[in-house]
């Protein structure tokens, strides 16, 4: 590194050269350097002087109607009363926050707020963490003359699933409702009657079915707005808290884990500037829950005469140690196979990597049939930060909102407020569909011409050279092959060769342990298919039930029923380790610490905060015991050793090693049927942390299943009866149109400025020709048995 | 002297005196497009059209028309305020007249429709504004009534829409009716209201509607009698207007009187020269106080304008020096209260209207106005103390932190505190509140003490535990 002096004179030359954003305004009669744009409230808290506020979140755009940030800010005209969540910074703008006016202003605004407010702190669940309570105490008249008798609503009153609402301690500060409108883009909780009666309510009828409905509960700044897991089960100052990531999907989003008791009570988000902005969508915020379920396994369990009986850790390790000895002394490591891997840590892959390395096992794979080809993986990878600064995000996913729901809340932002464009391929619609600058619809199985059409328009083509462009690539069909997407992707990145490409992947640490190894010359269908051959003695499942995740379950179905073994390490009892000889219980998130790695690849921690469930263990832990039973050496002593493992670049990032096999999964895009299928998931599925979750449990729907109703019409099915659906791997009976009203169906449309051709001629496809293929889309995931109380 | 009143215009009274905005109101018929073409209609129009857009705008800049909706800004200088060279920007006509004691935009509009066009027209014209929307108050069923079937006259006359009078220039009018709040007459809840959202305020800065108005665009908020009086300008000349009224004044001005006078009514006066004297008791005008009882107060500007006393009679009804003397000229109404009033209970009226009609967006007004409202109606009921007329003014400046602009009274020793207030609201209407209460305790603290009981040890209910604040 020869960089030392020219890194001293960078900073030189930053000292020489004045900021051309920077502003010089005085606060309190301090001289204070803040940037131009900037809020006179952000500036001042900055330079230390915290100023009184309900309304000002900064992640929203400020509306200053709580008028608590009122202070004296002087332009050369004179000092004025001003909301100081409303100016920007000016220079010389002179700022008091502690003048006689402001403090009697602020003192004024605290008493009324408090006029109507029940004062019911002790039975609160916001008393303690209250941002009206601490304010009342640091900036109030501590006192208040309101004799009259104060506003009655019914309290608290459900507005969703998940959310309660206690319109007499509401302050009526536009949080929530700014949320919901600006953020969430579900405008569902509104201010309704005027004046001293205004409230904040929903539409009658319409509860306020949004996946992000919890985080109006994070940022309300009293207890009107309540969590159901939350309500009433512990006091703030009893809570322990500690920082992790959300490992629910891959978008890592940044969390802050509080416990009492031992028990996990809630995740709050934490805002990370490169992640989440501290947003968290309900799935993650309230899957904890699944940590306590009655369902965990508590010890592992061997197969006996009887089904599964309990049995101790010695016997069960043994007796693992002694298939796996078999298996490999019998059949070589050919005939052992390795499933699963993404819901664990970084750490829990890289050991059982290292074992299958020892033990010269190549048959792995932490994708299900529903990942990503390792080709798409390997190219330049974008961050989130790079979407949401791109000039063009070219979007060839499934809906972002149902499967990575912070990650749509990003782009949705950028789309909107950041100018950024997006392109859409879609299939069947999603939810950024409305902000897409071109949403481009095609049949299953066309995505390639479409994308090679929508590249030969002169205004994309112009709008990909005109700044950095992102790919967000994803498997948004489950019935068409990865390969298709790769085939894309590269048309894609032919015509923007600078692009980077941010994958998506459903499962939690899908990215990390693909990184760690758990991926060989042979993927997950490679490795069923042979299983169902019969070729394989032992199978081991990380934390995966194939039955429920491949989407090929006719494939998964007679793999496992013709396997030798079966071992499985997990967290609840599922549907195919309910086929297991040996199950072994593991900690979850919240009981394990580790790392873990998410789409972009960024390695962040995560922590344990409570006891372990039972007697369960980590993965790593069990693949160090076994190594040390079969013999052999992993060079790993504890968890720090495999953390050091995890080599993360100078962006930090940890990716996949080059020069592997692009996996590949057979199409089953056909012309001898009547319709096309879009396999796509929902966010609220049979996921067992969310069926395992009291207060996500009656959000999960069953499969469902989406027609054109013309085209129900055209084969004679009435609404409501149910509809059996033929393909080459089996059929399904399903009843149409029932998906959920958070998740409603989205009919053709082109809301689009202009439509293109490609959708324009698929709609034409749809009704002229009845021989023609048609697109329907269906919710995948089966009511699995996992579901099943054991 | 000539006193003369319509029965097709209830209220109006006319009188000996130089006309611009009523001069149609003799007319039975003065709403037709027939009548108002016989009477010189749709001549600034035409005359506008031949020049410049530019010309035409700096006539109304030398006119120095002031805003008749309240504040009073040269309405030639707000329509220069745009920013360059962005388009669409709009006109949005404030037809929706609120404030209490206030009907002389209704009667415009209901008796000549056809002038405020040609005022929306002109203002167009001149301002380069692609289009005009024009509000009127949900409840004013003939106003509404009599523009719209006026605008279809003039579309079909070829007057509106494009290519109008064969000039090239064309603009359509879009006319849209409030749904019943009394703080759209405020110029960005006004434009919210527009937008299809709650009539609620946006605030200033950065939403100056001249900048970032309808649809985020640069909007034009006039009010109706200042378009009103656009075809005049434009027909005659910045000239022969500035020939009427003062110098800072010019022209003349639509004043509502009700009250306790003899002939309450909407005059047109000469602005800047008639004093509140001679419209209360020059008999070409109210004709005095009612029963010939004596004067003890009367609101300058409407309902919510600090109230005056008999000592500021003989000021003129010109902004400067009525905002110098403590209170503003706002609409343009004025209250008249004889001896017989209740004053305690004439301001609980007034309060109770501003309470009733804060939109609930900002919590002074949410909250504060209500609260002085209570305690009011406890006063009034004869079960305060003396100590709620202290949490009044205490709460009072929990809205208006700092002195209150108040007349100044001979009798009870008093100098006058200039307008205007400081406010810790989005917009007046919580402030409005205020006002009445703030001026009779101010002015008649006696009628409140002899209502209440003397003082009790004062309730105050903790709201944080000891130590509470320090």
């Amino acid at each position: 590194m020869s960089t030392t002096e020219d890194t001293g004179a960078e900073v030189d030359d930053e000292v020489v050269e004045p900021d051309p954003d920077a502003v010089s305004i005085t606060v309190n009669g301090r001289s204070v350097t803040a940037r131009r744009g900037d809020l006179v409230i952000a500036a001042a808290e900055r330079a230390g002087d915290y100023i009184p506020r309900f309304c000002y979140h900064p992640r929203m755009s400020s509306v200053g109607m709580c008028r608590q940030c009122l202070v004296e800010i002087d332009t050369g005209r004179g000092p004025m009363l001003q909301p100081s969540c409303m100016v920007t910074v000016s220079e010389g703008m002179v700022v008091d926050t502690e003048s006689e006016t402001t403090k009697r202003a602020q003192e004024g605004i605290l008493e009324l707020l408090l006029a109507n407010h029940p004062l019911d702190c002790p039975v609160c669940d916001k008393g303690g963490e209250c941002p009206l309570q601490d304010q009342a105490f640091s900036h109030g008249p501590g006192e208040s003359r309101y004799v009259e008798e104060k506003r009655h609503y019914e309290k608290p009153i459900p507005i969703s699933d998940l959310v309660y609402l206690d319109r007499e301690r509401c302050i009526l500060c536009d949080r929530c409702t700014r949320f919901a409108d600006e953020v969430a883009g579900d405008a569902l909780i509104h201010f309704i009657d005027r004046g001293n009666a205004t409230q904040v309510n929903t539409f009658p009828d319409e509860p306020f079915s949004s996946y992000f409905s919890g985080n109006t509960v994070q940022i309300c700044p009293v207890g009107a707005l309540t969590a159901k897991p939350y309500r009433f089960k512990a006091r703030p100052w009893d809570l322990e808290q500690v920082e992790s990531t959300c490992t629910s999907c891959s978008v890592g989003c940044r969390i802050s884990v509080h416990s009492s008791r031992d028990r996990l009570l809630r995740f709050q988000g934490v805002d990370d500037e490169a992640v989440n902005w501290g947003w968290l969508c309900d799935r993650g915020r309230f899957n904890f829950e699944s940590v306590h379920a009655d369902r965990r396994l508590a010890e592992p369990l061997i197969r006996s005469a009887e089904g599964l009986v309990p049995t101790d850790w010695s016997s069960a390790l043994s007796i693992t140690a002694d298939l796996i000895r078999s298996a490999v002394d019998g059949g070589g490591p050919g005939s052992v196979a390795v499933l699963g891997g993404a819901r664990g840590t970084n750490e829990d892959a890289l050991a059982w990597s290292a074992l299958a390395d020892a033990l010269g096992v190549e048959s792995r794979d932490a994708r299900l049939g529903d990942g990503l080809g390792l080709d798409l993986l390997d190219l330049p990878r974008a961050t989130i930060a790079d979407l949401a600064s791109a000039s063009t995000v070219v979007l060839m996913a499934p809906d972002l909102k149902e499967e990575l729901p912070v990650l749509h809340l990003r782009l949705r932002d950028a789309a909107l407020r950041s100018g950024t464009r997006v392109i859409e391929f879609t299939q069947s619609g999603s939810g950024l569909t409305r902000h897409a600058w071109r949403s481009i619809r095609h049949l299953p199985g066309t995505g390639a011409s479409a994308v090679a059409e929508a590249l030969a328009d002169a205004e994309v083509a112009a709008q990909l050279a005109s700044g950095p462009v992102v790919v967000v690539a994803g498997r948004q069909n489950l019935a068409e092959s990865a390969e298709a997407l790769s085939d894309r992707v590269g048309a894609v990145l032919a015509a923007a060769p600078e692009a980077g490409v941010l994958p998506v992947l459903r499962r939690g640490n899908t990215m990390g342990a693909l990184a760690a190894g758990l991926h060989g010359p042979r993927d997950a269908a490679d490795i069923l298919r042979e299983a169902a051959e019969g070729r394989i003695d032992l199978l081991i499942l990380l934390g995966s039930d194939p039955l429920a995740d491949f989407p090929d379950s006719r494939l998964a179905r007679t793999a496992l029923a013709r396997v030798g073994r079966i071992v499985s390490l997990d967290g609840h009892l599922c549907a195919s380790s309910e086929q297991a000889d040996v199950v072994l219980p593991v900690a979850v998130m919240g009981e394990k610490s580790g790392t873990t790695t998410n789409l972009e690849g960024r390695v962040t921690p995560v922590s344990q905060k409570v006891t372990v469930h039972g007697t369960a263990r980590p993965d790593w832990m069990i693949a160090l015991d076994l190594a040390s039973r079969l013999g052999v050496d992993l060079g790993v002593a504890d968890l720090g050793d495999l953390t050091a493992r995890v080599t993360a670049d100078d962006r930090g990032v940890w990716s996949v090693p080059t020069g592997v096999e692009p996996a590949h999964f057979e199409s089953v895009v056909g012309t001898n049927y009547d319709f096309r299928l879009v396999l796509s998931r929902r966010l609220y599925d049979a996921a067992v942390s969310t069926q395992c979750s009291p207060s996500l449990e009656g959000l999960a729907g069953g499969r469902g299943l989406s027609v054109h109703p013309s085209d129900l019409e055209r084969i004679g099915v009435a609404s409501g009866d149910d509809v059996k659906v033929i393909g080459p791997r089996g059929s399904v009976v399903l009843p149409p149109g029932c998906r959920t009203a958070s998740a409603p169906t989205r009919p053709v449309r082109s809301d689009c400025s202009r439509p293109s051709p490609t959708a324009s001629n698929s709609s034409s496809k749809r009704t002229s020709s009845p021989s023609a293929p048609i697109g329907w889309s269906s919710s995948w995931r089966r009511s699995s048995p996992s579901c099943r109380p054991s | 002297m000539t006193v003369e009143t319509y029965p097709w215009a209830p209220g109006f009274v006319a009188g000996d005196r130089p006309r611009i905005v009523t001069s149609r109101f003799e007319h039975e018929d003065s709403h037709t497009l027939e009548r108002y073409m016989a009477t010189g209609g749709y001549e600034g129009l035409r005359a506008a059209l031949a020049k410049p857009a530019a010309e035409v705008h700096e006539q109304v800049r030398g006119s120095t028309l002031l805003g008749r909706g309240g504040a009073g800004f040269p309405a030639g200088v707000k329509w220069g305020l745009t920013p360059e060279g962005v388009y669409p920007r709009y006109l949005v006509v404030n037809g929706d007249e609120s404030e209490p004691g206030t009907y002389k935009d209704r009667l415009l509009m209901e008796r000549d429709p056809h002038q405020l066009i040609e005022g929306c027209l002109i203002a167009c014209y001149a301002a380069g504004l692609s289009r005009c929307f024009l509000y009127i108050r949900g409840e004013m069923a003939l106003a509404q009534e009599r523009v719209a079937t006026a605008l279809n006259e003039a579309y079909a006359a070829g007057l509106v829409g494009r290519d109008i009078l064969g000039s090239g220039f064309g603009v359509d009018i879009v006319l849209h009716w409030g749904a019943g709040a009394y703080v759209v007459g405020e110029e960005t809840a006004l434009i919210e209201s527009l937008e299809g959202n709650r009539g609620m305020p946006r605030l200033k800065p950065p939403f100056f509607p001249a900048a970032i108005g309808l649809y985020g665009k640069p909007t034009i908020v006039n009010n109706v009698e200042t378009l009103s009086n656009l075809p005049f300008i434009a027909a005659n000349g910045a000239e022969a207007y500035t020939a009427i009224g003062t110098e800072t004044s010019p022209g003349t001005r639509m004043v509502a009187v009700s009250g306790h006078v003899r002939r309450p009514g909407v005059y047109e006066i000469v602005n800047g020269t008639t004093t509140f004297r001679d419209l209360l008791y020059g008999e070409e005008f109210c004709g005095g106080i009612r029963d010939g009882n004596e004067l003890k107060a009367f609101v300058p500007g409407g309902g919510s304008a600090p109230w005056f006393l008999p000592d500021q009679l003989d000021l003129p009804f010109e902004g400067r020096q009525v905002g110098a003397a403590g209170s503003m000229l706002g609409s343009g109404a004025i209250m008249v209260m004889d001896s017989t009033t209740d004053i305690p209970a004439a301001a609980l009226t007034l309060t109770r209207f501003y309470a009733h009609e804060s939109c609930g967006k900002c919590v002074p007004c949410r909250e504060g106005g209500t609260w002085l409202m209570r305690v009011l109606e406890r006063v009034v009921a004869g079960e305060g103390t003396t100590d709620d007329l202290d949490l009044l003014l205490e709460v009072g400046q929990s809205i208006c932190p700092g002195d209150m602009p108040h007349a100044s009274s001979e009798a009870l020793g008093l100098e006058a505190t200039p307008f205007p207030y400081k406010m810790t609201t989005i917009c007046f209407v919580g402030p409005s509140a205020y006002v009445p209460v703030h001026s009779a305790l101010t002015l008649f603290r006696s009628e409140f003490e002899e209502r209440v009981a003397p003082s009790r040890s004062r309730t105050r209910i903790p709201v944080v535990a000891v130590g509470g604040g320090q």
